[in-house]
């Protein structure tokens, strides 16, 4: 059975169907892609009771507006981009229930930079080598590999209501804060060697500006260059979530969920897990300041992290 | 062997083979990696290789740092190169030079060599594929000829055909995808390293060894005709 949830009026300015990403394929050279904050986008799906890998729209700024087809609980994680449904705004971090003829709009940007719509059910479409998560690179997965454009029409799994559990709604301590200057937490490497003492002061004492240039792939900072010894070239290696890339101009790129596989600059560190939704939540201007950290704190961290999610999932 | 391990945040590990570029390196390399997809090691979740590194990924909540370190090490200890098997050999079709390789009349003069003569130097070697990255299924190859390596173009194209096939230093390989790209484009396949929906999706893997071969228009179009 088909079931057309909604129907784009206006796509907003990147509206793509993810999920928590393409793995397995990145030693072909696959990029893993999936939704940038995991942490909203988990959430989102937790709060309308869906595995937390379901296929959520991830909306970037400027959101879209959204015809309702069919009634169904949804719920909204992630950027306050002032989401209404019809004339009545609607609160971030709940679940609540969309009627078939409403309409699901954003009024403007108020913090973060991207939200995530999760429909009970999950949406619909085709996985691509095991995954719905749309890569921008290579055209693949999602809505034919590609941002939401107008008239598109958005498909969501079959779902039974069980009334009982909803409405839900996340505890406030649970909820991020986005602010415009971000401590982000860091472990050096894996080519710390190829700076300058100097170079590794700048980074962890210098602070940074996000730049327009910052998409699903990356996101490029401005400030005082960090100085390598020799050269920022490598052979060309793998490529993680949150790698700190710093190439010839000596300032910082941050990678994302869209990066490619493999890169050929000097990593000076990475972002710690539990930090990588703060990363997906800048935009351009916000500051950026990096505290170094231990592999042994931010493992801990993940941990607490991992268990409360745990707990959540189970009682979803 | 000399190796060295290097943090990459906290779920993954860089395996490093010293800084040499060559074919043993890569085949420590591609071993290192099949080891441990066959030994299905809990809390390692997928590896990426490097001309001359292995990145692993693991999950800090199923498997400790200490433990992987140890294993791997073990693992590598362990290897036998001798044993080293390539995969297959596979034979790419190209359509060099005008519309289809746009840059081959620059290859050839910069390298002080007529267009045939830069044809003659790229279907001659096998090349091994050491890995593939950048773009899904590009082959990064070890085995191009010095006397045609030539420099990228100073600056990259917005558009690379999909079956481009370029030279960018010493350094050859094809665009599985039309995107944007700096390499200077010789030439171009009609056949396709990137079929999503496929059983296959992946024409080339680490390991196989490709061998360029020149074909007509004629050719080109007809093996076109044959994949639709």
């Amino acid at each position: 059975m088909v079931i057309v949830i909604f129907d784009v009026i206006k796509p907003g300015l990147l509206t793509t169907i993810q999920d928590l990403g393409r793995k397995g394929y990145q030693k072909y050279g696959l990029a893993v892609s999936g939704a940038v904050d995991h942490y909203a986008h988990r959430m989102a799906n937790i709060l309308v009771g869906n595995q937390e890998n379901a296929a959520t729209l991830e909306v970037t700024l400027i959101g879209p507006t959204l015809h309702v087809n069919e009634t169904r609980t949804i719920a909204i994680a992630g950027a306050d981009l002032t989401p209404y449904v019809n004339n009545t705004p609607v609160p971030l971090w709940h679940s609540f229930t969309v009627n078939k003829g409403d309409t699901l709009s954003f009024k403007g940007y108020r913090s973060g930079c991207r939200a995530y719509i999760a429909v009970a059910g999950g949406i619909k479409v085709e996985d691509t080598l095991g995954s719905k998560s749309t890569d921008l690179i290579s055209g693949v997965g999602g809505y034919f590999g590609r941002g939401l454009v107008k008239s598109d029409t958005i498909h969501a799994y079959e779902w039974r209501p069980y009334k009982k559990y909803f409405p839900r709604k996340l505890s406030p301590e649970l909820v991020p804060t986005y602010s415009r200057k971000v401590n982000l937490r860091i472990i050096l490497g894996p080519q710390d060697d190829a700076f300058t003492k100097e170079g590794i002061d700048t980074l962890l004492s210098a602070e940074y500006s996000v730049t327009k240039d910052a998409d699903r792939m990356a996101c490029r900072l401005d400030g005082p260059r960090i100085e390598h010894k020799i050269g920022a070239d490598i052979l060309s290696e793998g490529m993680f979530m949150g790698a700190i890339q710093v190439p010839k101009s000596g300032k910082p790129i941050l990678f994302q969920a869209g990066r490619p596989s493999v890169g050929g600059y000097t990593k000076v560190g990475g972002v710690i897990t539990v930090d990588l939704p703060k990363v997906a939540q800048l935009k351009p201007n916000d500051c950026v300041m990096f505290e170094q950290v231990t592999l042994q704190e931010a493992q801990e961290w993940l941990q607490v992290q991992e268990k409360m999610f745990k707990i959540l999932q189970a009682n979803c | 062997m000399d190796y060295s391990f290097k943090l990459a945040g906290d779920q993954s590990v860089v395996v490093k083979f010293g800084n040499q570029m060559n074919e043993h390196t890569s085949q420590t390399v591609q071993k290192l990696s099949k080891v441990i997809e066959a030994k299905a090691i809990i809390g390692i979740e997928e590896v990426i290789l490097g001309y001359t590194t292995l990145l692993i990924h693991y999950n800090p909540l199923k498997i400790t740092y200490r433990d992987l370190l140890t294993t791997v090490d073990l693992l590598i200890k362990e290897m036998d190169l001798s044993k080293f098997k390539g995969n297959n050999t596979i034979e790419i079709p190209v359509l060099y030079g005008n519309d289809t390789g746009p840059d081959l009349a620059d290859v050839a003069r910069i390298n002080n060599l007529t267009p045939d003569e830069v044809i003659d130097l790229h279907t001659a070697p096998f090349y091994s594929v050491y890995f593939l990255g950048f773009s899904p299924g590009f082959p990064f190859l070890g085995g191009l000829n010095d006397k045609i390596a030539t420099e990228r173009l100073d600056s990259p194209r917005n558009r690379v055909y999909a079956g481009s096939v370029g030279i960018a230093n010493n350094q050859t390989g094809i665009y599985p995808v039309t995107s944007p790209g700096g390499w200077r484009i010789i030439g171009r396949t009609p056949i396709s390293l990137f079929n999503p929906n496929s059983a296959k999706p992946f024409l080339l893997s680490p390991g196989d060894t490709i061998k360029f071969k020149s074909v007509t228009k004629k050719e080109y179009d007809e093996i076109i005709v044959k994949q639709d």
